[in-house]
């Protein structure tokens, strides 16, 4: 090992250096906010992307993947926020190409927020990938997009009590006019500083995975010192068997040598 | 009583039930993952021209499902 501490995502400059090099994102400041932008595909990703950050804004590939990456900056009560536009999928977990670089942002990227997009006139088939992000973090504001396509369609969209249930902010946005925006931008500024709490709703599964999951999570844990990333979740995936997202923990967070030697001696802190 | 049939023998213009999925792992995953989960009712829109895929309304959304898929895809007759 080198002098800086690769096994520990709680300093800043090795935090910084891996989302530099692993996903091309360039803060100008340490005081810059990363925030991911998921949903499925056609909900408005792209429309809402376009209208935070107008002409600040990049495009390239994935490194190492032929998926497009968009980045741009918006600025919200002085600060200012790096918004990631990931990859359209119904699901973080059948391992397309789209759904690796979408999960392994959510997970290694480490935003300081992650804003889910779902389609106002079939919220149900939407609600799967929503699940699954609240799975992986706490971070996230719902926009709940096309208001007004459900409006005509006389679809009224409870945005309280979508709240209440999910225990994550829920706004109601349309993005071809810009409307709820603003007050999208004002709860991605409270969720990615903490100043707002979330609960989100937890997953409830049967009792005999999770008596298997309980005795995976000593082991977990360790792995995933200073990630802010769910053990129970990460846990699920191993007993899934998801190779690919057990090569992604490994690389993006160099830990595989702990894999053999099981503890944090390599973290000085 | 309703009969249980491979979705991809159901006709053009019938709804069904999603009863189980023939399917596992990833494949299972990415039918899950499209809201087919069981008790789902699913509407068979249209076959393209050499019957496969076919497209489906599910829940409001349309999605295409070549015939291999939907031949794992147990429902029966609403
Ligand atoms: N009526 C209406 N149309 C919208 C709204 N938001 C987006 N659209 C339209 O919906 C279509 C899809 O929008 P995109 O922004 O490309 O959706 P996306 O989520 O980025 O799609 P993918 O990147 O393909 O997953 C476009 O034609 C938009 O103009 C909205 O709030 N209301
Ligand atoms: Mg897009």
């Amino acid at each position: 090992m080198g002098d800086v501490c690769h096994t520990c995502t709680a300093c800043g400059i090795t935090k910084a250096r891996s989302l530099r090099t692993q996903y091309n994102v360039h803060k100008n400041s340490e005081n810059d906010l990363v925030i991911a932008l998921a949903g499925n595909p056609n909900v408005g990703k792209s429309t809402i992307f376009n209208t935070l950050t107008g002409l600040r804004q990049h495009t390239g590939n994935w490194p190492g993947k032929t998926v497009t990456q968009a980045q741009g900056n918006f600025q919200h009560r002085g600060r200012n926020f790096i918004l990631v536009d990931l990859p359209g999928t119904y699901s973080l977990l059948s391992n397309s190409l789209d759904e690796e670089v979408a999960r392994d942002f959510i997970c290694f990227g480490q935003p300081d927020a992650t804003i889910v997009v779902v389609d106002a006139t079939c919220l149900a088939r939407n609600l799967n990938l929503v699940l699954q992000v609240l799975e992986i973090t706490p971070k996230a504001v719902l926009s709940v997009n096309l208001m007004d396509e459900a409006k005509s369609k006389g679809i009224h969209v409870d945005l309280d009590t979508l709240s209440r249930k999910l225990g994550v902010p829920v706004v109601g946005t349309t993005a071809r006019t810009g409307a709820g925006l603003d007050e999208l931008k004002e709860k991605v500024f409270q969720i990615a500083h903490g100043y707002e709490e979330t609960k989100p709703i937890s997953v409830v599964y049967d009792p005999e995975v999770d008596e298997v999951v309980q005795q995976l999570l000593p082991k977990v844990r360790p792995l995933l010192y200073g990630l802010n990333l769910n053990p129970y979740w990460v846990a699920m995936r191993l007993l899934d068997g998801d190779e690919s997202f057990l090569q992604s923990l490994t690389r993006y967070t160099q830990r595989g040598e702990l894999w053999q030697e099981g503890d944090m001696a390599l973290c000085p802190q | 009583m309703n009969s249980a049939l491979p979705l991809s023998q159901m006709p053009v213009g019938h709804k069904a039930r999603v009863v189980t999925l023939m399917l596992d792992g990833f494949s299972r995953r990415r039918i899950l993952d499209m809201g087919l989960i069981p008790g789902t009712v699913v509407e068979v829109l249209r076959r393209s021209p050499l019957g496969d895929p076919t497209a489906y309304r599910i829940r409001g959304s349309v999605i295409g499902l070549r015939k291999e898929e939907a031949s794992r895809i147990i429902v029966e007759n609403q």
